[in-house]
C-alpha cells in the first residue's frame, strides 16, 4: 500500500572519507559572527527605548528568535508531509534537525519574553496572553516530538510515527491559536513593524531589528545544516556498524 | 451455503468495537480500575482547596476535567495494549477487515468505555460537590460527550503509536495532552458558565472549537491511522 523507507547512504563514496570529514563549516561561521554583530549593534549603537528603557533590547532578540523558531517549526512539519508522501529519509533527517533547532529557538523565545514580561508587565509569567500560551504548548507539542522519536528504534517507524505527530501538530496550532484568543484579553504587544502603514521604529530602531532577524535565520539555519549534517553520519555510522556486525 | 462477504465500513468498526467491549465485559478490570480512579480522585480534590475560600460547587467544572481527562488515558493506554499479548493487532490486520474500520471500531469501543465511567462520575461529582441537578445537567453532558469525542479521536491514535515505543504507558499522556488543550479548554469553559447559571450563548465561541476539533480530528486521525501500523 505504502512506498517502503528508502535508504539513501550513497554507495558510490569511500565510508571513511565520510565519516571523517572536516568539522570547519563557513555558513555556521557567518551564522555566530552575525550574531555577535547583532549583540554588539543592538548594545551599543542603538539607542535605548524612551519609554522602555534598556528593557527594550529584549526586542532584536525576542522576536527574531520567535520568527527562527517558526522557520524551524514550519520546516519539520513540510518535510514531514513530504516524508508521508515520498518516504525519502532525507525528508525525515530534516524533520528531526529542524524540531531540535525549532526547540532551542522556542527556549529562547520564552525565556526572554519571560525577562521582558518581569519588567514591563511585572510578572514573570501570565496565562492569559495569548501568544505566550500558544508558544508554551507548542514548545510541548515539539517536545512530545523527540521524545517520540527517542522513544522508538527502527528507521522507518520513527520517520512515519512523527511525521503523523507533526502533521497532526500542524492541524492543532489553529484550535489552540482559537481557543487562547477567546480566553485572553490580550496584553502582548502588538507588530510595530509588520502591520498596516509605516513602521512605528525609529530608523536605527528598525535597521537593528531587521538586521536581528536576518541574523537569527542565518544562525538558525546554520544549525538546522550542521544538524542535518550530524544526522547524516549517525546514520551513516549506524549502517557501517550493522554491515560490520553481518560479516 | 451463505455467502462470505467482508463486512462494510461501519460495519466492520462496530464488530472491532463490539470484541473490545466482549473482552472488557467478561473481564471488567479496566472499567472498575478506571471507575474507582475516578470517583477516588472526585474525593480527593474535594480538600485541595479551602472549603471556606472556594465553594465545591465552584470547583466541580474543574474537578470534572481533570478527572475525566485521566480517567479517558487509562481506558486509552489499554485499547491497543490488549492486542500486544499474543500479537492480537496481527489477526485484526489480516482480517477482511479496513484500516479505517480497526481505528473507528477502536475510537466507538473507548467512547463508549469512557462513556460508562462518566456515567457514574458525573453523578457523583453533583452529589459530592452539591451541585444542583438543574436543566443545566442536558447541557454538560452533551459537552461532556463532544468533549469525549475529540478526546477519543487524538486519543486513539496516540494509543496505536505508543505501544510500539519503548516507553509505552509514559509516552501516550505526553502526545495528547496538548492535544486536549483547546477540547478541555472550550469544554471547562463552557460547563463552568453554564453550571454558574449564565446563558449558554456566552460560550458559543467555545462551543464552535469544541465541534470544530471533533470534525477536523476525526477525520485526520481515520486518514493518519494506516501509517501507525506496521507495513
Amino acid at each position: 500500500m505504502t512506498v517502503p523507507h528508502r535508504g539513501t547512504v550513497p554507495p558510490h563514496r569511500e565510508p571513511h572519507a565520510l565519516v571523517a570529514k572536516p568539522i570547519f563549516d563557513w555558513f555556521f561561521a557567518v551564522g555566530v559572527l552575525a550574531m555577535v554583530a547583532l549583540y554588539v549593534r543592538s548594545l551599543a549603537f542603538t539607542p535605548p527605548d524612551a519609554m522602555q528603557g534598556m528593557a527594550q533590547k529584549i526586542y532584536y532578540i525576542h522576536i527574531p528568535a520567535w520568527l527562527a523558531s517558526y522557520t524551524a517549526v514550519g520546516i519539520t512539519a513540510l518535510t514531514s508531509v513530504v516524508y508521508l508522501w515520498l518516504h525519502d529519509e532525507r525528508a525525515d533527517r530534516l524533520s528531526e534537525a529542524s524540531a531540535e533547532i525549532g526547540l532551542v529557538f522556542l527556549t529562547g523565545g520564552l525565556s526572554t519574553g519571560m525577562f521582558w514580561g518581569r519588567v514591563i508587565w511585572g510578572a514573570w509569567w501570565v496565562w492569559w496572553d495569548m501568544r505566550l500560551t500558544l508558544t508554551l504548548f507548542l514548545w510541548f507539542v515539539v517536545a512530545a516530538y523527540l521524545v517520540l522519536r527517542g522513544a522508538i528504534e527502527d528507521e522507518a517507524m520513527r520517520a512515519r510515527y512523527s511525521a503523523v505527530l507533526a502533521v497532526l501538530a500542524a492541524l492543532l496550532i489553529p484550535f489552540i491559536h482559537l481557543s487562547v484568543y477567546l480566553f485572553s484579553a490580550g496584553m502582548h504587544p502588538m507588530p510595530v513593524v509588520l502591520q498596516p502603514g509605516e513602521p512605528k521604529l525609529s530608523p536605527q530602531m528598525l535597521v537593528t531589528f531587521l538586521f536581528g532577524f536576518v541574523a537569527f535565520e542565518l544562525f538558525c539555519i546554520a544549525l538546522i545544516r550542521a544538524r542535518y549534517r550530524y544526522a547524516v553520519q549517525r546514520d551513516i555510522l549506524a549502517t557501517l556498524e550493522t554491515s560490520g556486525d553481518a560479516r | 451455503m451463505s455467502e462470505l462477504r467482508a463486512p462494510g465500513t461501519l460495519r466492520a468498526a462496530w464488530l472491532v468495537a463490539r470484541k473490545d467491549l466482549t473482552i472488557e465485559f467478561r473481564t471488567r478490570t479496566a472499567f472498575f480500575s478506571a471507575l474507582v480512579f475516578a470517583v477516588l480522585a472526585l474525593c480527593i480534590f474535594y480538600f485541595a482547596w479551602d472549603e471556606s475560600i472556594v465553594p465545591p460547587v465552584a470547583l466541580a467544572p474543574g474537578v470534572l476535567w481533570v478527572v475525566l481527562t485521566f480517567s479517558a488515558l487509562l481506558g486509552l493506554q489499554r485499547s491497543f495494549g490488549l492486542e500486544e499479548h499474543d500479537r492480537g493487532i496481527d489477526a485484526l490486520l489480516v482480517s477482511p477487515v479496513s484500516r479505517e474500520s480497526i481505528y473507528l471500531g477502536k475510537a466507538i469501543g473507548n467512547l463508549l468505555f469512557l462513556s460508562a465511567v462518566q456515567v457514574v462520575t458525573i453523578p457523583a461529582l453533583a452529589v459530592f460537590y452539591n451541585v444542583p441537578m438543574g436543566r443545566q445537567w442536558a447541557v454538560v453532558t452533551g459537552v461532556v460527550v463532544l468533549a469525549m469525542i475529540g478526546i477519543v479521536a487524538v486519543g486513539t491514535l496516540f494509543s496505536a503509536m505508543a505501544v510500539n515505543t519503548r516507553l509505552a504507558e509514559l509516552l501516550l499522556p505526553m502526545l495528547s495532552l496538548p492535544f486536549f488543550v483547546p477540547v478541555l479548554m472550550s469544554a471547562a469553559q463552557i460547563s463552568a458558565r453554564v453550571l454558574a447559571g449564565r446563558p449558554l450563548a456566552e460560550a458559543a465561541g467555545y462551543m464552535r472549537i469544541l465541534i470544530g476539533f471533533d470534525l477536523v480530528f476525526i477525520i485526520a486521525c481515520t486518514l493518519a491511522f494506516p501509517f501507525t501500523l506496521e507495513e
